[in-house]
């Protein structure tokens, strides 16, 4: 009833086109953007911006990235945790190498580097497929964690293997650093992550996308119709790690302001790949959908006894917490195998025909 | 219909997940002294201990003496899972209910937390352990490391290992090697080792454990079977420290050569490899044993009543001591801090000063009914860890026994290092505030 696009008629191809061809998508969309961009920085406390959102859009980011590479283009890769620790890493390096330059920049110029380090470790990926490419992967991600530990110019030769955070300004503002405002911070984490996921978006209706998804759904098929493999796979590397690269940059400088190798371990890999695996392979709401629902849970989990006036142990409820997260991956495997992107889907259609229904 | 349920389901998540309510709040007078804990994920056999001896130590005290002067101490568990992401977290959930302070009992954790000290006006108090060199009070005003740094552990187990084999100038062409965990933790000490290495002439044979490898470390005890240590120092901590000791002991390592900081020296880490574990050493700053009038207490008014998670045969256990080591240094900054601002329900910046003009004497050790537990405190404005001595203790198949004396660092080799590490932390994090904080004791 609410959500039906009869009467809205496409007079042009562009109009057909359109990012968002549905009216009420489009205010959907604006009113998403509205609340993000003026409603939390106005009502939400620092807890929930600094320990729910911000996160939630550094995740929101890699899930994106691996989603690119794994959804999109069929490539499965558990090296994500070790090119958000490039991006991380670079992003330091280039911290000391050029402290004027706008941190902003920097974020997204260590996205670069990510991408440099992808495509080399991307270069198997015409030779082997599946499990095997994912071995590789694999190996990149050890490779990784290695260097950020044993490389110590990476690091600058600190004492404690560790990066940190300086803080750095933006017009007079402090936007990096204890002293930058969680509200700061996420709004230049929201843009950052709303620019890419647009590009992301138009990427994937564009040349590019369809050669990746192309490849994706039949490798050989694609070949015949012109489309150069390794161009392809590599590219889809690249951007992908691009993607990754952004967000590790973003996980330490706009949210923990400190890092070292172990946050860019196979766990973190691992977590991201959950994300995307529950939010919907091959979908860029999934990414979103799945880094919520990962992120957010256990914090529920952990303010709802005390919510409503039950007191159990902190170590209880994280078990709790894992247990549940446990029972819902298998439980989405089980049921819905496409996450909670195709979940929203099927929402969409009945809310189509609501409420007659045939 | 179920899909519709499932819909229904996720919105409904939704919504709650967007009105997660900020904090609860703590009356106004209390002592909010939230406790980060591990007791999951690979380090709970190390965090379980130490949770409930702090726990039980600060409940203790509501229950027998009503708080401190007065005033009820809240405490709240936060656990971390020893990951830092979790840590801070846990961190900017408690930092609007204004803690007193906040012992992150991991490197990590800790290393995040620092420049957010200052800012939000939390002490951070890291008892032998995080950054050594935030020892230096007019870089760190706001961080807390007693009694002794990594360095000074260090320079303790090199002087008790030269007198094993009759003075410094014997060490030369000897081996020692040094297992230790592939993070900062267990790469600081490293310049220090490093150091006394080219000043008397021994070899260093390194072997960095990492995090992911910690329980599969038999490729690694191949290594030194082959290279034949004459010494192995360890700087482990978690599922590192069990598994470290039962390979030692399979490859046949001379268990008395082995020595671990005081973080590698639990019952658990010892226990599980039975006999063979036998004579192995390990560093320690606080007492083992349940024989002291204050754990008598912890058992009478909180174990006994149930208002607590330990096992009665943990008491006095090395880290659950630990653990009531930290609680009660604590407890003695808190009533430092109500002496010095004259205020009974104090807050982070009152408990600043308590802990920077902390002096637990021996004789105050003993008012507390710990005689003897731990060395003498003595902390200044100037110095935020007092270099404090150390003793070395051996296992001797079912318990901890004091094989030492109270060893003193060796502050004219770890002093320099501390303040040296302090500048370039200072210098890398420019711009970094500078101490504006007034000194009580005049040291600065």
């Amino acid at each position: 009833m609410f959500y039906r696009e009869v009467g809205q008629y496409k007079t042009s191809y562009g109009a057909d086109q359109a990012l968002f061809p549905i009216l009420q998508d489009r205010i959907g969309i604006a009113v998403i953007l509205l609340i993000a961009f003026v409603g939390v920085p106005l009502t939400a406390s620092n807890f929930t911006i600094d320990s729910i959102l911000i996160p939630i859009l550094v995740f929101s980011l890699a899930a994106t990235g691996l989603n690119l590479l794994t959804g999109f283009t069929g490539l499965l890769s558990l090296g994500t945790g070790g090119f958000m620790g490039v991006g991380a890493f670079a992003c330091y390096k280039l911290t000391t190498f050029f402290p004027n330059v706008n941190i902003i920049v920097l974020i997204l110029c260590s996205g670069f580097f990510a991408a440099a380090v992808g495509t080399v470790f991307g270069l198997p990926s015409l030779r082997i497929k599946g499990f095997y490419l994912a071995v590789a992967t694999l190996a990149a991600q050890f490779f990784l964690s290695w260097c950020f530990i044993r490389v110590q110019w990476l690091y600058n030769y600190n004492v404690s293997a560790s990066i940190e955070v300086p803080t750095k300004t933006l017009f007079g503002l402090a936007v990096t650093g204890p002293t930058a405002s969680p509200v700061t911070r996420y709004l230049i984490a929201l843009s950052i992550v709303a620019l890419l996921t647009l590009l992301a978006a138009n990427l994937m209706r564009g040349r590019i996308g369809r050669t990746w998804m192309a490849v994706r759904d039949m490798d050989l098929a694609a070949e015949l119709i012109g489309i150069r493999l390794y161009q392809t796979k590599l590219l889809a590397f690249a951007v992908s790690s691009f993607y990754c690269g952004v967000a590790g940059a973003m996980m330490v400088f706009l949210w923990l302001g400190n890092a070292e190798s172990e946050s860019f371990s196979i766990n973190q890999s691992f977590l991201i790949l959950f994300m995307v695996i529950i939010g919907g392979l091959g979908s860029l709401l999934g990414s979103f959908l799945g880094a919520a629902l990962i992120w957010g849970l256990p914090i529920v989990l952990r303010a709802a006894p005390s919510h409503f006036g039950v007191s159990i142990h902190s170590a209880t409820v994280e078990q709790t917490s894992f247990v549940i997260l446990g029972a819902l991956i298998i439980f989405f495997l089980i049921v819905e195998p496409h996450g909670l992107a195709r979940l929203w889907q099927i929402g969409k259609q009945k809310l189509r025909v609501w409420p007659f229904p045939y | 219909m179920r899909l519709k349920k499932l819909v229904l389901g996720a919105a409904l998540a939704g919504v709650v997940g967007v009105s997660v309510p900020a904090s609860q709040a703590v009356a106004q007078d209390t002592l909010f002294v939230p406790l980060f804990t591990y007791r999951t994920g690979p380090f709970a056999n190390s965090g379980i201990p130490i949770a409930n001896g702090m726990h039980d130590y600060l409940s203790m005290l509501n229950a027998r003496d009503g708080g401190i002067g007065g005033v009820k101490i809240a405490v709240q568990e936060c656990e971390t899972g020893y990951k830092n992401e979790k840590g801070v977290e846990c961190y900017d959930s408690v930092k609007s209910k204004h803690p007193l302070v906040i012992s992150p009992y991991s490197t990590g954790i800790t290393l995040a937390l620092i420049p957010k000290a200052s800012v939000d006006r939390i002490p951070i108090f890291s008892m032998a352990y995080g950054l050594s060199a935030s020892a230096v009070g007019a870089d760190f005003p706001w961080i807390f490391n007693p009694p002794a740094t990594y360095w000074d552990g260090m320079s303790i187990v090199l002087q008790y290992i030269a007198n094993k084999e009759g003075g410094f100038a014997k060490l030369k062409g000897k081996t020692i090697g040094y297992i230790y965990f592939d993070g900062g933790y267990g790469l600081e000490p490293i310049p220090l080792l490093d150091q006394f290495a080219r000043d008397y002439g021994f070899t260093v044979k390194k072997y960095p454990v990492p995090p992911a490898e910690m329980q599969n470390q038999s490729g690694l005890w191949l290594g030194v079977r082959r290279d034949r240590p004459d010494w192995m120092i360890m700087w482990g901590w978690g599922a590192m420290n069990p598994t470290a000791v039962q390979e030692a002991a399979k490859t046949g390592y001379r268990m008395d050569h082995f020595i671990g900081v005081w973080w590698s020296g639990s019952e658990d880490d010892a226990r599980p490899a039975g006999a063979g574990a036998k004579g192995y050493l390990s560093l320690n700053f606080n007492a083992v044993g349940a024989n002291y009038p204050a754990l008598k207490d912890i058992e009478k008014y909180v174990i006994a009543k149930g208002d607590s998670q330990t096992p009665k045969n943990m008491v006095g256990e090395n880290f659950y001591n630990r653990g009531v080591m930290n609680a009660a240094i604590i407890a003695e900054a808190i009533r430092n801090a109500q002496r010095l601002s004259h205020k009974k329900a104090i807050d982070g910046a009152d408990m600043r000063r308590g802990l920077e003009t902390l002096k637990i004497s021996e004789q105050r050790w003993k008012e507390i009914g710990l005689p003897g537990f731990g060395a003498p405190i003595d902390v200044s404005c100037q110095d935020h860890n007092g270099h404090h001595s150390a003793y070395v203790q051996q296992w001797d198949g079912s318990k901890w026994a004091k094989v030492s004396d109270w060893i003193p660092p060796l502050k004219d080799k770890v002093l320099p290092l501390a303040y040296a590490a302090a500048k370039d932390y200072v210098t890398k994090n420019q711009p970094w505030p500078k101490r504006t904080e007034a000194c009580d004791d005049k040291t600065l």
